[in-house]
């Protein structure tokens, strides 16, 4: 098993075609939107005829962080990850891997990846899928980090004691 | 020992009937509903998640609901839940320095780039009940707040201190890393190297882990630490997919990241400097992850030629006890029937007691 | 470990009850040791694997489970894909490393002592080998006593001769350390456990 950081996927990011890495960020985007957004601007495409290859399923995925934050790995806990895998009667066969038991939002976003791979239906799902759905997690985004932003402090040093 | 009874199938079914009209309660009043202790029992959630060591809101929610709100029931049944589930495999480490920051503070180093972000904090309440809370409220006034402001990576406390001068241990990576092992798949086995110490910590209980970091500065382990820095928000989640040849992302999960430092007057072998003890706990988690930091450094004892004086450096008693689940398990198993055993004590103690008693005449007869 | 073709394949129509269907099918076979059963088998089997290894391989196998292919197996992407897709089993190191092994393609039969045969505190942790047996050569016979029979079985295998029984029948020297087996002839299994005893006539 190998352990795979960031770090790492990018360096084989190099070696790689750009397509795999673009698919990447496609799928990103699929696991990151909330459910109800995922599943309305899904409505924005035409939903391909498929069948289902595997899932979708729900099981576990152990988490890991590393000791101090950039030492070795260890294993924090689990976490609930659903996963769907479809062939799309055009060929493609999409996948999804999705936190959580949302078994529906994971094979929408299963056919959604097969459609992002046809070259003929990809330039849709970009416009009217992943687009809004981008815009909206970067929306998200600034608010948390404006909220948190609003409750930023300078702390002031006293000087303790008479000298 | 105790042994199976037969019988009392209809009692339990009624005593199983009494405890779900207790945890209905009062028919008058609205029945709670998951998604309500979801968002607004937050920590609560977050606990039995980091020590169910199950990252799942939802379930969670529903454990807390089923278990009348007893944390530790509902962090049974968490654990009871995670062995239906088939293992897909292991994420990749988080990176915290890429969090979408919620909070983050420092008690070491005031002017840290980044800034300090108090976040959702008890900190600087004054812990007055508050009775406005008694009565459905408004919702607080939505904020204006900055549309310009960027989440970006934000470096850790200990890097940056780090890069300057060599104060504080830096992080170390084996080349090629090892797998770290995992005590949900292994059995516990001492001695137990960090990595495996770190995972039964994350999942400790939250009480012990506390009263354990206590007790180390109150003199029990030589520390004297300083809270290096604290964060909690969201970190994505990348799982390399072998059908796909590449890493995905798999969500967001909040995690609390706590970085302690330790003051460390060297050996001959090993410069002065600060050390370091880490806790990292699923869900806002301040408490918790602090504690396993003051833990996970006690622990290290053997690292930096400590002696063994106290029970938090102890990884057998640590390791052995951190674990609410086992303790409630073998705590709460002594309410089982033991009549066998009971009585084989008492046939013991009868005859123990003739000896006596025979003992007793015997000696009062020669006197 | 490069990305799989777009040939994968599904395994079971149902995971859920059709993996319980045939656990509890591979249970009663080594709960019988000798006694034939039939298992139901999935739309798509890779080649050259026994359909009936297919379903042995989707019902018990998961990513904790480091399964070892024969080397014709192990050649074909078939093989690999449909294993690793639809149980997430990783290809064990050898044979000695592997929680199931499956074997019998070769047109040779394997020597069990390659496997992992447990160890004195966990005897569990040994290979399952899964043995696919050819249909042309008729065996030999042989009694089979031991638990789950209630005196003596007689039972023939196609293509194992007394020499091969010989060599099972050793498996139990180390009891309880050794291998399970369960034969596969096309969707039909039976099982031999380690517990089983093997009386052989004339040897």
């Amino acid at each position: 098993m190998l352990i795979c950081g960031k770090a790492e996927v990018m360096a084989e990011g190099q070696a790689r075609p750009g397509i795999e890495d673009e698919r990447q960020s496609a799928m990103r985007i699929f696991s990151l939107a909330p459910a109800e957004a995922l599943r309305s601007a899904a409505q924005n495409v035409n939903k391909p005829a498929y069948e289902r290859l595997r899932g979708p399923e729900t099981g576990l995925v152990m988490l890991r962080g590393r000791t101090g934050g950039g030492g070795e790995a260890f294993n924090v806990g689990e976490a609930t990850v659903t996963r769907c895998s479809v062939r799309l009667a055009s060929g493609e066969v999409g996948h999804a891997y999705i936190l959580g038991r949302d078994g529906e939002r994971a094979e929408c976003a299963a056919w959604l990846d097969g459609l992002w791979q046809n070259p003929a239906t990809r330039a849709t799902v970009e416009d009217r899928v992943l687009a809004p759905l981008a815009a909206a997690i970067a929306a998200e985004e600034r608010t948390v980090a404006a909220k948190s932003a609003r409750t930023k402090v300078e702390f002031f040093t006293m000087v303790r004691g008479e000298d | 020992m105790y042994v199976a009874v037969k019988g009392g199938e209809k009692a339990i079914a009624e005593a199983h009937r009494l405890l779900a009209e207790d945890r209905r309660g009062d028919p008058d009043v609205a029945e709670i509903g998951t998604d309500q202790i979801a968002s607004q029992l937050t920590l609560a959630v977050d606990r039995a998640m980091a020590e169910g060591s199950l990252y799942d809101r939802g379930l969670a929610a529903l454990a807390i609901k089923q278990a009348r709100g007893d944390l530790i029931e509902a962090i049974f049944l968490l654990r009871a839940y995670r062995t239906t589930l088939p293992r897909f495999g292991y994420s990749a480490p988080l990176e915290t320095q890429d969090m979408l920051l919620r909070r983050r503070v420092s008690a070491v180093f005031k002017d840290l780039p980044g800034g300090q972000i108090l976040g959702p904090t008890f900190d600087y309440t004054h812990r007055l009940l508050d009775f406005d809370l008694e009565s459905p409220g408004e919702m607080p006034d939505a904020e204006s707040f900055d549309a310009d402001v960027v989440h970006g990576t934000v470096p850790r406390i200990t890097d940056l201190i780090n890069n300057e001068d060599g104060m504080i241990e830096p992080d170390v990576r084996s080349d090629p890393e090892v797998e770290p092992d995992d005590l949900t798949r292994e059995p516990l086995a001492f001695p137990a190297d960090r990595s495996l110490r770190l995972q039964a910590l994350a999942r400790g209980d939250e009480g012990f882990l506390l009263a354990l970091g206590y007790s180390t500065q109150r003199g029990y382990a030589r520390t004297h630490p300083f809270a290096g820095e604290i964060r909690f928000g969201m970190v994505e989640v990348e799982f390399f997919v072998e059908e796909l040849g590449f890493a995905v992302t798999l969500g967001r999960v909040s995690v609390t990241e706590c970085q302690m430092v330790t003051q460390f007057r060297g050996t001959p072998t090993q410069p002065a400097q600060f050390t370091r003890g880490y806790g990292l706990v699923f869900g806002q988690s301040e408490r918790k992850s602090m504690s396993m930091a003051l833990v996970d450094r006690a622990l290290r004892r053997a690292e930096f030629d400590e002696d063994l004086v106290a029970s938090a450096q102890d990884e057998e008693f640590v390791l052995s006890h951190c674990d609410n689940i086992q303790a409630t398990g073998f705590i709460e198993h002594l309410k089982l029937p033991h009549y066998v055993d009971f009585q084989a004590e008492l046939e013991l103690l009868r005859k123990i007691r003739r000896g006596q008693d025979e003992r007793n005449a015997a000696q009062e007869a020669a006197e | 470990m490069g990305a799989m073709s777009t040939a994968i394949q599904r395994g079971f129509d149902d995971p859920v009850h059709d993996s319980q269907r045939a656990f509890r099918a591979i249970m009663a076979a080594l709960a019988e040791p000798g006694l034939e059963m039939a298992l139901d088998v999935p739309a798509f089997v890779p080649e050259p694997l026994h359909p009936a290894a297919a379903t042995i391989l989707l019902t018990l196998c998961d990513y904790d489970t480091p399964v070892h292919l024969e080397g014709v197996l192990a050649a074909r992407q078939g093989v690999r894909d449909f294993l690793g897709f639809n149980t997430g089993a990783p290809l064990a190191a050898g044979p000695a490393e592997a929680a199931f092994a499956v074997a019998g393609y070769n047109g040779g039969l394997p020597d069990p002592t390659q496997f992992s045969q447990g160890t004195a505190e966990y005897p569990d942790r040994s290979t399952t080998l899964i043995l696919a047996l050819g249909d042309a050569r008729p065996g030999q016979a042989v009694g089979l006593r031991g638990p789950g029979i209630a005196d003596m079985r007689t039972t023939s295998l196609p293509g194992i001769d007394h020499a091969y029984w010989r060599v099972l029948a050793n498996n139990r020297a180390a009891y309880p350390l050794g291998i399970d087996v369960i034969f596969t002839m096309g969707r039909r299994i039976v099982g031999l456990p380690r517990s089983t005893r093997i009386a052989i006539q004339g040897g």
